[in-house]
């Protein structure tokens, strides 16, 4: 069972970036890397339950950062609705969304959440947010949004829902607040291969034949996750296409001396659930920020992580936005990696 | 994917709905609710008898909305290798068998204009549950079902009491037969059709709609193949490095399970292709009958369907 969280509701993702990891936060970071390289596969494993204390033992991760990400949503979305969207036949997929969300917080936080369920007569009580809503299930006019911007707003992390026909999956809702330069107001009502289209490199490999695939074939109750990542300067969650302006800057004010400081790693815990009422897959892109230099206190991490950016395709550099200041990072991770082997796994040492 | 999956439920009613289908109410065994899930879902159940375990696919024909309990139709098949006989026979109220989750092949289209159901003898069980999903919506839809005869109108008075005048019924024996040249013709833009039935029956409407001008996208069909039977031969599986004999009346799947390797699958019925399986060397030719693989996949004979297909041959080796 969790312990009660301590959370950080000061922290911010923008102007001061006062965001950062504890100790126990960075312990715990998900390394993306297996291996001293990167490569495109598709690593997919089952959503099973991780060891205590992981970002994987509960099916939906809430961490110290919880309220500051929360608060950091609720900014975007005052001055963007459109991050939120939800196609007409998705409601159905909404209350699924929902329930699984607040059946897992309930369960696996039970002192941060609460559900009761009476029949469709609902309660649902959020102490770190400080809500309190009674509601009937499947009646959205009982709740103050639609389920899903309800739900997703107390959750950290991006949502996708995507429909299934046709043998294909379609982006037809969402929330999109914590994306690698990416846009749901762009992407929605696109299939799978559109979708993932600009990716370089993986159309090649087959990639995304085989994920759809699999993804047709999702089972309920066998949910399944992957790693992805890319880097951020600053701690931002909101690197979005619509506001590029505000970071894409940045990309230019790395030097070595700050880039301990700017530079993060930025790992998405990716999460597919099979929906049961609507027969439609949630996507949940769950965002970790670690700075080179958290990252560096565990020398494992720093050894690996300087050699994959090293020996990283060029076009992966180029696609992950990383062109300006790879050699940077590189640089400033070089002092950190005398060159020892690192041991097999991702964990710290 | 495989039994550690399952879930025990209790038989706690069984009804004769027609002389050949039987009406089976399952609930939970810890009396809990049972997992949701969407209308035109299935189950596999696993029925362990004295001497094999069948594993069937039976489309959920409760509603969506009432979680206690789920409800299938078993039709006894004339020539079963089993699995239905044994639901008819040997089952009883108070019985506990194994289901797997539901998985869902057959499901509405969410961005339909008209949903267009055709229904024949048992193949009505999946529409009574997206009948549940449908009801009360804003899309407008409408049942075509046709039976033998009236004694064989399973589930009638339900569909009367639910969904009058959205209903009509077509009985063989009083020479009614689905005009389905003049239904598939004057749709509405947007309609999709769904049918479930025998394989004539099936074959008859995807032909009909396509000579109509429908686009595939909008054409939907379920037939759960009962594995055939055929003559019995041998396979040697690769991997797992064993002989495993095929009987004349078992399919190759419940064969290869019984040697205790496990196949992945979703449908046991020729339909998902979950259980795709890669033929490594073959003397002699596959019988393919699974909905899964196009002409062109069969005419390599690189892969097989081992849940529905078999071989005639005298060597056989799969990638298992």
């Amino acid at each position: 069972m969790s312990a009660t969280l301590e959370f950080k509701p000061q922290e911010s993702y923008r102007d001061d970036f006062t965001f950062r990891n504890s100790r126990a936060a960075i312990r715990r970071f998900p390394l993306p890397f297996p291996e001293d390289e990167y490569m495109y596969s598709v690593n997919i494993e089952p959503h099973v339950a991780g060891p205590p204390g992981s970002v994987t033992e509960h099916a939906f991760d809430v961490d110290e950062h919880y309220i500051a990400e929360c608060r950091e949503r609720a900014l975007v979305l005052a001055a963007e609705p459109l991050r939120y969207q939800a196609l007409p036949h998705m409601m159905s997929s909404q209350w699924d969304t929902l329930e699984l969300i607040m059946e897992s917080l309930a369960r696996d936080y039970p002192h941060h959440f609460l559900l009761e369920r009476h029949g469709n007569r609902w309660h649902w009580v959020n102490r770190p947010l400080a809500l309190d809503d009674r509601f009937t299930f499947g009646e959205p006019h009982s709740l103050p949004r639609e389920p899903l911007d309800y739900i997703t707003r107390q959750a950290q992390g991006d949502f996708v829902v995507m429909d299934q026909r046709e043998g294909d999956l379609w982006t037809e809702a969402g929330m999109v607040t914590t994306q690698a330069d990416w846009s749901l107001d762009f992407d929605i009502g696109m299939t799978f291969k559109e979708w993932h289209g600009p990716v370089p490199l993986a159309h090649e490999l087959g990639v995304f034949d085989r994920a759809l695939k699999f993804l047709l074939n999702l089972r309920l109750g066998q949910p399944v996750r992957r790693l992805n990542w890319t880097m951020t300067v600053h701690p931002r969650l909101d690197t979005s296409p619509e506001n590029y302006p505000h970071w894409g800057p940045d990309r230019s004010t790395v030097t070595l001396q700050n880039a301990g400081e700017l530079l993060h790693l930025r790992v998405e815990l990716q999460g597919l659930w099979r929906l049961p009422r609507s027969n439609a897959v949630l996507f949940g892109i769950r965002c970790y920020l670690i700075s080179l230099a958290e990252l560096a206190t565990v020398p494992k991490w720093a050894r690996r992580v300087h050699r994959v950016l090293k020996t990283l395709h060029p076009a992966l550099v180029d696609y992950k936005g990383l062109t300006r200041y790879r050699d940077t990072a590189v640089a400033w991770l070089a002092p950190h990696d005398d060159g020892a082997p690192t041991s097999p796994g991702t964990g710290p040492d | 994917m495989s039994d550690a999956q399952t879930l025990a439920v209790e038989v706690k009613a069984i009804e004769a709905v027609t002389p050949l289908i039987k009406h089976f109410t399952l609930a939970a065994i810890d009396g809990g609710a049972l997992p949701a899930f969407s209308g035109g879902s299935h189950i596999v159940v696993v029925m362990k008898g004295a001497t094999r375990v069948h594993r069937n696919p039976y489309s959920l024909l409760s509603s969506p909305r009432e979680l206690d309990t789920y409800e299938i139709g078993v039709r006894r098949m004339e020539e079963s290798r089993g699995g239905s006989h044994y639901m008819h026979d040997a089952v009883k109220v108070g019985s506990r068998i194994e289901i797997a989750h539901p998985v869902n092949l057959f499901a509405l289209d969410k961005i339909a204009r008209k949903h267009l159901l055709m229904a024949g003898g048992v193949g009505i069980t999946p529409f009574m549950a997206m009948l549940e999903d449908l009801h009360g919506g804003a899309v407008p839809y409408e049942l075509h079902y046709s039976v033998r005869a009236p004694e064989h109108a399973a589930f009638l008075p339900r569909l009367e009491a639910r969904e009058a005048g959205r209903v009509r019924m077509y009985y063989d024996s009083e020479n009614q037969a689905i005009d389905f040249e003049g239904l598939l013709s004057r749709q509405p833009l947007g309609t999709h059709v769904y049918v479930c039935g025998p394989a004539a029956m099936i074959n008859r409407v995807i032909a009909t709609a396509q000579h109509c001008g429908w686009s595939d996208s909008h054409i939907h069909s379920e037939q759960f193949s009962a594995p055939p039977v055929g003559d019995a031969f041998d396979v040697f599986l690769a991997r797992s490095g064993l002989k495993v004999h095929v009987p004349h009346d078992q399919s190759l799947m419940e064969s290869i399970e019984a040697a205790g390797v496990e196949v992945p699958y979703l449908c046991r019925g020729g339909v998902c292709g979950f259980c795709l399986t890669k033929v490594l060397e073959l003397d002699g030719e596959l019988v393919h009958n699974d909905h899964y693989l196009s002409e062109a996949e069969r005419a390599k004979g690189k892969h097989i369907m081992p849940c529905v297909s078999r071989a005639r041959c005298r060597h056989l080796v799969l990638d298992l």
